[in-house]
């Protein structure tokens, strides 16, 4: 059994857990940093494009539709879903105090994960999208998403079935239920929808409970852990209650994967009503989680440390979300916000402000750690905090308000739909300098995970491939 | 002592709680649902097929990705009634006198004058389901043949998206269902009846802007061919009359999948009459039109439960 008793055998030692995880979490964190670019790229074309309809419109690969759907599986998939994998990988076998097990097969995993979603974007590109949202990967690259993701969770459940700490964190918890929550939604939604597809709007029901059970409970999950991990290490204070921890874990493992059946959905009336009802109770969840951060943080000097500057700015948007998705399932306010940009704001600020910004968090600490070495420009990572917290503040902050004014006027009749998007779009430009930022932060990210990659390179492995050549060379030249 | 299986447990049927909820629970609701007689005063089966064509623009539709602009889901936020006079009856002097206990602000002389015209008359407009019913309730003892008609109100309806909410059994044979969540364009739910011409929508996915000069809506183009017009035109080529025409010798012709796609938007049609979603279908009202219509079946269609 996954938690059976542990073995009592001394703890690993710091140094060797790290190096354990060197090849695989930076192999993960690298990948996670390309799609982060590739899916601001990806943005900042849909965005333009709603500018200018006629850009790039004659090209088939990029039209809206095919650019909005691939931009969302390179940010879900590419960048949060291996971010998440290597940061949680690096936390269960931090906090069980053993190496990662097998971390040759974890980057065989990861190797295919990038090559499944290549494979699926460029399905989407070429139009052969499933047509539900965020499962538009089409058959022939979802079950290589699904075995990538197999070979990397077991080397994580190994792992933690290894620990030789015999105290569990909460973060543990969390992170253990994100490793098996992924595989059960993920193959659900993809054999109901794409293999053996259920009849009419129940699909739109699983589509819902896919992206909800995603963002609520995976991406929650493994984002929550990573702040209850960093909050207390990076302030230097413990964690303000276990128990309290534990009520938000249960509460939300039992409320967290319902959110998002809006009430005018052409569903049996009762599935958008518990949809609500238990959306509503995430409130529990919440407060718990806040009260526990706040009492945790204590009067920490938030601006000497980078990564806790990112994980800090991750737990507000947390909140904030998950304020914004309770205040969303109410009837009353999503008659308004319903098909409109605010829930583009809701879902980038969990995506992007939480998930996201707590990953860089994770992702500046725990490089360095791996590496045995700083980055390559501490400006730089300092300015992708301001440029990725501008733009997405930005970005979110424009969207939900713009939102908020485009559903009032769609909900006038009085006023034509060119009106209604106007009104929208006037927002909608101020987002894309959002997209600009956030795409300009993301490529400090990647550009100093670059140069560390090639220093690296140099460092070992260009020694190494001289010391293999040379004596052959040399038989050569005799 | 060890809670690990225990714990282990509890954890996932907390998670599977949610599958439970809106995967495993409606799919023994709706998994099995057949087209049924559900339309209201015929034997039909409701919902219909999409014909070959458009299912094949289904799937251009899901490709090109439509959905991510445009929503099929007609919203509705209530009804209301209205009372109309069908058949006036022989005693016109009871039912001048009901309809002055119905129509407070009217006088004899103008009521007999009404219900002398033309009929449907409405009587009552906007008004709740009680005092609907009441008045039927005095008109009928007078020997005058009154109704109730339901009409479903909503911004998305006044709009002229649709006539009334979408229901489950409108997407029951599509695959993908794509409901959309974004309205950067108009709804799509009823579409093929607001617009039933096929060369209207072929020439607004050649050119958005030949319909509306700001419309952000990309040129599909590519679903298009422009090529040298041979011996003699194509009898598909689009027809222009306005500046987006091509060069003289040139013509627009779509190619299959536009005329899929088009044939798709043509079958997307969320009007019929069914028991979820009571409303009355407007009788045509010409001024000098018989009491009773002599070609056509015009029961009224109204699902009101019965009284």
């Amino acid at each position: 059994m996954v938690l059976a008793a542990v073995p009592s055998v001394p703890p690993v030692a710091l140094a060797e857990i790290d190096s354990s995880c060197r090849v695989p979490v930076l192999f993960l964190f690298a990948c996670a940093a390309f799609w982060v670019v590739t899916a601001s790229i990806f943005a900042l074309i849909a965005s333009l494009k709603l500018h200018m309809p006629d850009l790039l419109a004659d090209c088939p690969w990029f039209n809206y539709g095919r650019v909005q759907a691939a931009q969302m599986n390179a940010l879900i998939y590419g960048f949060a879903g291996q971010a998440a994998l290597g940061v949680a990988l690096w936390l269960i076998a931090r906090l069980g105090r053993t190496v990662l097990v097998q971390p040759g097969y974890v980057v065989a995993g990861a190797i295919f994960w990038n090559a499944g979603i290549k494979l699926g974007i460029l399905g989407i590109l070429i139009g052969d999208t499933t047509g539900y949202e965020w499962l538009e990967m089409p058959a022939y690259a979802s079950p290589i998403l699904f075995v990538a993701y197999a070979i990397i969770g077991v080397c994580g459940l190994l792992t933690f079935h290894q620990r030789r700490e015999p105290t569990l964190y909460v973060s543990q918890w969390f992170l253990l239920a994100a490793l098996f929550w992924f595989p059960w939604i993920y193959s659900t939604a993809n054999l109901l929808l794409v293999f053996f597809p259920v009849r009419g709007v129940l699909q739109a029901s699983i589509n819902w409970w896919y992206i909800g059970s995603l963002s609520g409970i995976w991406f929650g999950f493994i984002g929550l852990a990573v702040i209850f991990y960093f909050l207390p290490r990076l302030t230097g204070g413990p964690l303000y209650s276990n128990p309290l921890a534990m009520v938000a874990f249960w509460t939300l493992a039992l409320f967290g994967g319902w959110g998002g059946i809006h009430h005018g959905a052409p569903l049996p009336a009762w599935i958008p009503s518990v949809s609500t009802v238990f959306t509503v109770l995430t409130l529990i969840p919440l407060l718990a989680i806040a009260i526990n951060w706040n009492k945790t943080l204590g009067p920490a000097n938030w601006r000497e440390s980078l990564p806790l500057r990112f994980v800090l700015f991750g737990a507000v948007a947390y909140l904030l979300a998950g304020a914004l998705s309770i205040a969303d399932s109410l009837p009353q306010v999503s008659q308004t916000t319903h098909f409109t940009f605010f829930t583009t704001a809701r879902t980038q600020l969990l995506l992007y402000g939480f998930f996201g910004m707590t990953m860089f968090g994770a992702i500046y600490h725990i490089v360095p750690l791996l590496t045995q070495s700083e980055w390559p420009s501490a400006k730089w990572a300092d300015r992708h905090f301001t440029l990725a917290a501008l733009g997405i503040a930005l970005y979110v902050a424009s969207l939900a308000l713009g939102g908020v004014f485009q559903g009032r006027a769609l909900n006038d009749p009085s006023k034509s739909f060119l009106d209604v998007l106007r009104i929208g779009l006037l927002f909608f430009r101020v987002s894309t300098l959002g997209d600009v930022l956030m795409l300009a932060g993301n490529g400090l990210l990647a550009l100093n995970l670059g140069v560390w990659l090639v220093r690296c390179c140099r460092a070992c492995c260009v020694p190494a491939i001289v010391a293999v050549v040379k004596p052959q060379m040399a038989g050569l030249a005799r | 002592m060890n809670h690990g299986p225990l714990i282990f447990l509890g954890v996932f049927f907390a998670l599977a709680l949610s599958w439970f909820g809106l995967v495993f629970e409606p799919q023994l609701q709706l998994g099995n649902a057949q087209p049924t007689t559900n339309v209201v005063n015929t034997a039909e089966l409701y919902p219909q097929r999409r014909p070959g064509l458009a299912k094949q623009g289904l799937d251009v539709y899901r490709s090109l990705g439509c959905a991510s602009c445009h929503s099929q889901q007609v919203g509705q936020t209530g009804r209301t009634y209205d009372v109309a006079l069908n058949d006036a009856g022989t005693n016109r002097a009871a039912v001048v006198g009901a309809l002055l206990k119905v129509m407070p602000g009217a006088t004899a002389a103008e009521l007999e004058k009404l219900v002398a015209g033309p009929v449907p008359l409405k009587v009552l407009k906007d008004v709740t389901r009680a005092v609907a019913d009441a008045a039927v309730g005095k008109l009928e003892p007078t020997g005058a043949k009154a109704e109730v008609n339901v009409i479903p109100t909503g911004p998305d309806i006044a709009r002229g998206w649709g006539k009334r909410r979408s229901v489950a059994e409108d997407f029951l044979f599509d695959q993908p269902v794509m409901l959309g969540s974004q309205r950067i364009g108009p709804d799509l739910a009823d579409v093929g009846s607001r617009l039933p011409v096929a060369e209207r929508h072929l020439l607004h996915l050649y050119n958005p802007k030949i319909f509306e000069k700001k419309s952000v809506m990309p040129p599909y183009r590519f679903l298009f061919e422009k090529r040298k017009i041979g011996r003699e035109p194509s009898p598909d080529a689009l027809r222009f009359n306005s500046e987006f025409a091509p060069e003289r010798d040139c013509e627009i012709v779509p190619t299959d999948q536009a005329k899929a796609l088009a044939a798709y938007l043509l079958s997307l049609r969320a009007d019929a009459v069914i028991f979820e979603t009571p409303m009355t279908v407007a009788v045509a009202t010409s001024t000098n039109a018989p009491a009773v219509s002599t070609n056509a079946p015009v029961a009224a269609a109204t699902n009101a439960p019965a009284k």
